[in-house]
């Protein structure tokens, strides 16, 4: 198994230049006009769970953050895609 | 290094992407049946696209020595229409006995409706009838945690084999989900949508190594055909031995694989 420095040598610089991708995408989104969307909701609480994830891995808390918490099947599709993040009328 | 694709939709895909593949080790290509990037408005058009699955596609990949299988069913995408999909599903019996056909799939839902998972029930069904292995898609992005425990508990009251079920694309949030049911688990190493090879390496250290695969899912859309090859190099990095490697991309899957009675490496 590789050390954390072994880590850090193979994806620090990686995880740096999305880090700093992140920064500036958030920046870039601040400095238009319009309105954000359910996405950027979706994206701030991502964030606000990885740097609290409780008792889960980071990863994992991400996700959920971005997952529709539904159970019950939906009536019928109304788009074939998705968009990466649950729309609130989606949410329970 | 040898390795099996086991997700691929090569009819998306050009001839040199078959030679790339053989150069990088590829021996089989597994392809389940699915969304050829729009809706096929006819029956017709599904008798076609199961023909070029089993006739077509293992003669392109066999002239680069790969050996390529197929799985049958109308896509979750293709789904909502509950009758639509049903005339697709009554054509699925004419080529279940063709050769390289392993089983259903990839079956699961796509936005988690009701049309969906009644056709998801249905193609279990096909595949108890004929004692066919299933290969099951999960849905996309924010639709994936629902969609995986919908399908979980559809298995659970279809009263399945868990280990002659392998469930697609799996994440972080999905995985153990997938593998304490008992179930085998893929992970897809596709750009943006699902996972990178150094998440689906973490994945291997957090979740084992046992039940699980990798795939490219190569596709219509932005994607890798050497996804796995190059998931491969980056194991090595992360200092996985040779035998590790070899047990998740070939040694797995054919293990699966080698449930279906077509299956077969050698020969």
């Amino acid at each position: 198994m590789p050390s954390k420095e072994d880590i850090l040598d193979l994806y620090f610089m990686d995880a740096r230049c999305k880090l700093i991708d992140i920064a500036a995408f958030l920046d870039r989104v601040d400095r238009h006009d319009g309105n954000t969307d359910f996405r950027f909701d979706g994206f701030h609480k991502a964030l606000e769970a990885m740097q609290n994830p409780g008792d889960k891995p980071r990863a994992q808390a991400v996700l959920e953050a971005l997952s529709d918490h539904s159970e019950e099947p939906i009536p019928k599709a109304t788009i074939q895609g998705a968009f990466g993040a649950p729309q609130l009328n989606t949410e329970n | 290094m040898p390795y099996i694709e086991p997700h691929a939709h090569m009819v998306s895909r050009t001839t040199a992407d078959y030679e790339a593949m053989a150069i990088a080790g590829c021996e089989v290509i597994c392809e389940p049946a699915f969304w050829a990037g729009f809706d096929r408005s006819s029956p017709q058009g599904f008798h076609d696209y199961y023909r070029q699955l089993t006739e077509y596609e293992p003669a392109r990949a066999a002239k680069f020595g790969i050996k390529h299988y197929c799985w049958l069913c109308i896509n979750p995408k293709e789904a909502e229409d509950a009758g639509f999909a049903r005339e697709v599903m009554a054509i699925i019996p004419e080529f279940i006995d063709a050769p390289t056909v392993l089983g259903i799939g990839e079956i699961g839902l796509n936005k988690n409706t009701v049309s969906e998972l009644a056709i998801f029930e249905e193609h279990v069904e096909i595949a108890k009838k004929y004692d066919l292995p299933i290969l099951i898609h999960t849905p996309h992005l924010e639709d994936k945690l629902k969609g995986t425990k919908l399908i979980l508990d559809a298995l659970k009251n279809a009263n399945v084999d868990p280990a002659r079920v392998i469930i697609d694309h799996v994440e972080e949030h999905t995985a153990g989900l997938v593998l304490d049911a008992g179930f085998w688990a893929g992970m897809t190493l596709y750009p943006e949508s699902k996972c990178t090879p150094a998440r689906a390496i973490d994945m291997l250290e957090n979740f084992g190594m046992e039940n699980i695969w990798m795939n490219s899912a190569c596709d219509w859309g932005i994607s890798d055909p050497l996804a796995v090859p190059k998931c491969i190099q980056e194991m090595k990095k992360r200092q996985i031995t040779r035998e590790l490697v070899e047990k998740v991309v070939y040694d797995n899957p054919a293990q699966f694989l080698s449930q279906s009675k077509n299956f077969s490496i050698d020969g």
